[in-house]
């Protein structure tokens, strides 16, 4: 029964919407519209689990002072006291919250990302070679759409931005659609076996 | 050793020194080189400007973080005050918990310089989760969706939402992302909801949403900060900012500039000295 009910439940819904999307009657917009408040509750409950996961691998890393426990205590922390200053304090431009994010999380986030132009300099200056064929097209590719993409190239070479809008437009959207028509298709494939019962990692266990 | 093994074997932190040079002098003493506008800026922008005021709202996902900031927070601005010139009513959205410090960043930096009003000119709307369960829920009804707004006034008492209801009263749903959410815009709300949908996005993502471009499903694209410089550009040029206001974009379009021209020299400077050792190595 344990597994039985979800896939009951998934197989109902799943047809459910899929049939409501081509009744265009107001009871079935009213029910699509209900279902989409259950969606939000759900995401509710979803955040909760989700706090209550991130405790319990934490908690069980500083218990046993497994290797870079610290960085848990850190991430328990950070997670107890950014909650209790957006509940007790309140949110807005004006509160404690407010600068929480601007001077903690926003220099932090920008500095990892920031990094990536350095190793990338770096990875590109040593991996970047003419290999083969297929590396030599991309490494010329890939330098005259940098050439062109900045105002210096622009200027030295005016008509580069047509030719790589023309890249841009033809050979990679071709390549894209490609791509996004494969994951489209892939897409309806696994929802379908996760209706029909076939796809069940979503249940757990493995 | 030759001096293309010892270009091989240089010790990376000085390429590091370089870039940091690159990055940092620019942004001290900005060049200020002309960008060249690409038609997917010129449509977007072209469709906002005829956006009538106080008519039908935009309604501005800001589906990033602070990782994507320095590319995208300049964008959204850059629209904010394209937006609040032509007194055009904005829904600000966020749809994960992190995005909506984005949205609190982009109006505090430009609302004063219009004296733009919340509940007015803008509404901050709160987080909701859900994701697409949000982005749907919209098109049925906004104030069933989120009650309030960010300040927690309620929204049937906010002026500006007298007459937004859903989709149909909003003219064009802006998603600023470095992330796929864009195609989620395209794909649930502009195919349901008939809303049209422009794009916003960082120069790495910018390839994957040509495809909508060519569809039509996307009226425009901002694409990485060339595509924000460009915007600020055609807002400076007819007159819609303050005289005294930074171009943000485009003085991190001269930084990227020597960055990308650093590397191109890297890249060439590496393959030379490859073919090189490989000869020597042949010989």
């Amino acid at each position: 029964m344990k597994r039985q009910i979800p896939l009951i439940i998934a197989f109902i819904c799943g047809i459910g919407m899929i049939i409501q999307f081509f009744i265009p009657h107001p009871v079935s917009q009213k029910t699509y519209e209900e279902v989409l408040h259950w969606q939000i509750i759900v995401g509710i409950f979803m955040m909760i689990i989700a706090v209550r996961s991130l405790c319990v691998v934490h908690i069980d890393k500083i218990r046993r002072k497994k290797e870079g426990w610290g960085y848990s205590f850190i991430t328990l922390f950070a997670l107890a006291f950014t909650a209790f200053v957006g509940i007790a304090f309140g949110m807005g431009e004006e509160f404690l919250i407010s600068d929480l994010y601007q001077y903690i999380m926003v220099p932090m986030q920008s500095t990892m990302f920031s990094l990536l132009a350095f190793y990338m300099a770096s990875a590109a200056y040593r991996a970047f070679k003419a290999r083969t064929a297929q590396a030599t097209l991309l490494l010329v590719v890939a330098l005259v759409v940098m050439f062109g993409r900045v105002p210096v190239g622009e200027r030295l070479v005016p008509w580069l931005p047509r030719v790589i809008e023309w890249i841009l437009m033809y050979p990679n959207m071709a390549a894209q659609r490609g791509i996004l028509l494969g994951v489209g298709l892939g897409m309806i494939a696994t929802s379908l076996k996760i209706i029909l019962g076939i796809e069940r990692g979503y249940l757990g266990g493995g | 050793m030759n001096i293309w093994e010892k270009m091989m074997d240089i010790d990376r932190r000085w390429i590091y020194l370089l870039v940091g040079i690159c990055v940092l002098i620019p942004l001290i003493r900005p060049v200020g080189l002309p960008t060249f506008t690409t038609p997917y800026t010129q449509a977007l922008f072209d469709y906002i400007d005829k956006i009538p005021p106080d008519g039908p709202a935009i309604l501005i996902s800001f589906d990033f973080d602070p990782a994507t900031a320095p590319e995208l927070l300049p964008m959204a601005q850059a629209i904010l005050r394209h937006c609040f010139f032509k007194d055009i009513n904005v829904l600000c959205l966020g749809l994960y918990p992190t995005y909506i410090g984005m949205i609190d960043m982009a109006l505090s930096n430009v609302k004063d310089d219009y004296e733009a009003k919340s509940g007015e000119d803008f509404v901050f709307l709160p987080y909701v989760p859900g994701v697409t369960a949000v982005m749907l829920s919209i098109g049925e009804d906004i104030k069933r969706t989120f009650g309030r707004d960010y300040y927690g006034v309620p929204l049937d008492s906010l002026p500006m939402m007298r007459h937004i209801r859903n989709y149909d009263d909003i003219a064009l749903v802006l998603s600023i992302s470095g992330t796929q959410l864009p195609r989620e815009w395209a794909v649930l709300v502009g195919t349901t909801y008939h809303v049209r949908v422009g794009v916003g996005t960082t120069a790495v993502s910018a390839a994957e949403f040509y495809t909508f471009l060519q569809t039509g499903q996307f009226v425009g694209m901002l694409g990485g900060l060339k595509g924000a410089a460009e915007y600020e550009n055609l807002i400076h040029a007819k007159g819609y900012t303050k005289k005294d206001t930074r171009k943000v974009a485009s003085m991190g379009m001269d930084a990227q500039s020597f960055v990308h021209m650093l590397m191109i020299v890297l890249i060439v400077i590496g393959n030379i000295a490859y073919f090189n050792i490989r000869k020597k190595k042949a010989r």
